[in-house]
């Protein structure tokens, strides 16, 4: 019997992304469910009561929240191909770490650069450009996160790229002046197959901020 | 050659105490040292350089940072008194509910402790909103782990003992036994179970801390709205 497997995503989202590249890493057919975050349908409700979030992984009929958590789920389950954590739990905890760090900054900083202006928004360009070099810092000589291999926080980072034109659209600054060794690293990721079909367009999520910018009266 | 663990934590810390509970459930022997957070050694800075916080696990000179990653690398390290189920989607649903107690249960109850007046209402909202999807997880179990404590046990454990010595402070009642029955008798027996029960930081003591962080938060924000 096969497996049926549904996500419920939202396109522009980076959790979703993250969900997107792992179950193409692991080449699972899936059907893919665009939901209307502002119009939340009975399906995201009974998948998710307590947050009402996506994205939803749904395997076999049973709901996996949170992007990491459904991430290290389909790690677990098809174990077999592309492991994107690795076997020894030391090296285990360090990506889980960074995992957990990237998940705690840079998704508020970036917000905050998009929907604040003046005096705010400067401190959080400057934090956020703090935290990559961070992880320019944790990178390396390395080609990704996670050695010679792409993983685990290649792929809780990797979807933040498709939000970088729009962070420098309207932060006005260039995160390649400052962290080039980082973007390097986007492009190497994008090289991917799993990568460049699971990110939605930067102009696409440009476009999509730009309309959250009106929404949130900040333009 | 010996294993040697060493814990890096503060006397009062939550989170702390999971990887305590951690450790003696499995019976791994190991070293404490207390850290002053006003004045953070050497080897805190060393070993844990992003966030200079603590707990920090120090595996044979190897440093883990975060409750929840040290709590999962101990389960991975040292496979007695499994704290995780071996089955990927209840693995799942033990994360989600780890992560749900300190994003949304934790915060509310902080809340519900440090605010005053409308927004002290507002938090009581939240967290009996939040309490209610725990109450309702618990329903038929003895621990959320099951029969046997588990990683949500642990990860939620520091309920069982924080929330009695806020409603003390604030003389507020946050989990009512006829409003959470499963979840009020939960924490009941997990704060009575062996290790768990030998292992709480003094109560006067945790008392006479958190009473004075009130007090100073009370005082610094009715200074500054003069």
């Amino acid at each position: 019997m096969a497996d049926e497997i549904i996500l419920l995503d939202f396109l522009p989202s980076i959790f979703g992304m993250r969900v997107r590249v792992a179950l193409a890493e692991k080449g699972l057919e899936y059907e893919y469910r665009e939901q209307d975050l502002w119009n939340k349908s009975p399906l995201l409700h009974e998948m998710n009561p307590v947050h009402k979030k996506i994205p939803v992984l749904i395997h076999n009929g049973k709901p996996i929240c949170e992007s990491t958590i459904i991430v290290q789920y389909i790690d677990d389950v098809w174990k077999d191909k592309s492991p994107l954590l690795p076997a020894d739990p030391y090296e285990r905890a360090h990506a889980r770490f960074w995992a957990d760090c990237i998940d705690k900054k840079l998704y508020d900083l970036g917000k905050k650069i998009t929907l604040t202006k003046g005096e705010e928004q400067d401190t959080s360009k400057r934090e956020f450009l703090e935290f990559l070099k961070l992880l320019e810092g944790e990178l390396g000589d390395k080609p990704f996160f996670g050695g010679e291999n792409f993983g685990f926080v290649d792929v809780s980072l990797v979807a933040f790229s498709s939000r970088f034109y729009a962070y420098e659209s309207f932060g006005n600054f260039s995160i390649e002046a400052e962290c080039p060794k980082l973007i390097a690293w986007t492009k190497r990721c994008m090289e991917r197959e799993s990568v460049s079909s699971s990110l939605l367009d930067p102009q696409k999520v440009h476009d999509f901020v730009a309309g959250m910018r009106k929404r949130y009266g900040v333009e | 050659m010996g294993e040697e663990v060493k814990l890096f934590r503060t006397w009062s810390s939550s989170f702390a105490l999971r990887i305590v509970w951690a450790l003696k459930i499995k019976g791994i022997e190991y070293e404490t040292v207390f850290e002053d957070l006003s004045n953070k050694s050497p080897l805190l800075l060393q070993y844990n350089p992003v966030h200079k916080k603590v707990p920090i696990l120090v595996h044979n000179g190897k440093p883990i940072a975060e409750s929840f990653v040290i709590l999962e690398y101990i389960d991975e390290t040292w496979k007695q008194a499994p704290l995780l189920l071996e089955d990927p989607y209840e693995r799942a649903k033990a994360r989600f509910w780890a992560k749900f107690g300190d994003d949304k249960v934790l915060t509310s109850v902080w809340n519900v402790f440090i605010k005053q007046g409308k927004e002290q209402e507002e938090a009581l909202v939240a967290a009996t909103e939040n309490l209610k999807f725990l109450e309702e997880e618990m329903k038929g179990k003895k621990f959320f782990g099951g029969e046997r404590i588990g990683y949500v046990d642990l990860a939620l454990g520091f309920l069982a003992n924080l929330i009695s010595i806020f409603e003390e402070i604030i003389g507020l009642k946050i989990v009512d036994e006829e409003k959470f029955p499963s979840l009020y008798s939960w924490m009941q027996d997990f704060a009575e179970a062996p290790i768990i029960r030998d292992n709480w930081p003094p109560r006067d003591k945790m008392i006479v801390k958190f009473q004075a962080l009130l007090d100073a938060t009370i005082a610094s924000s009715s200074s500054s709205s003069k």
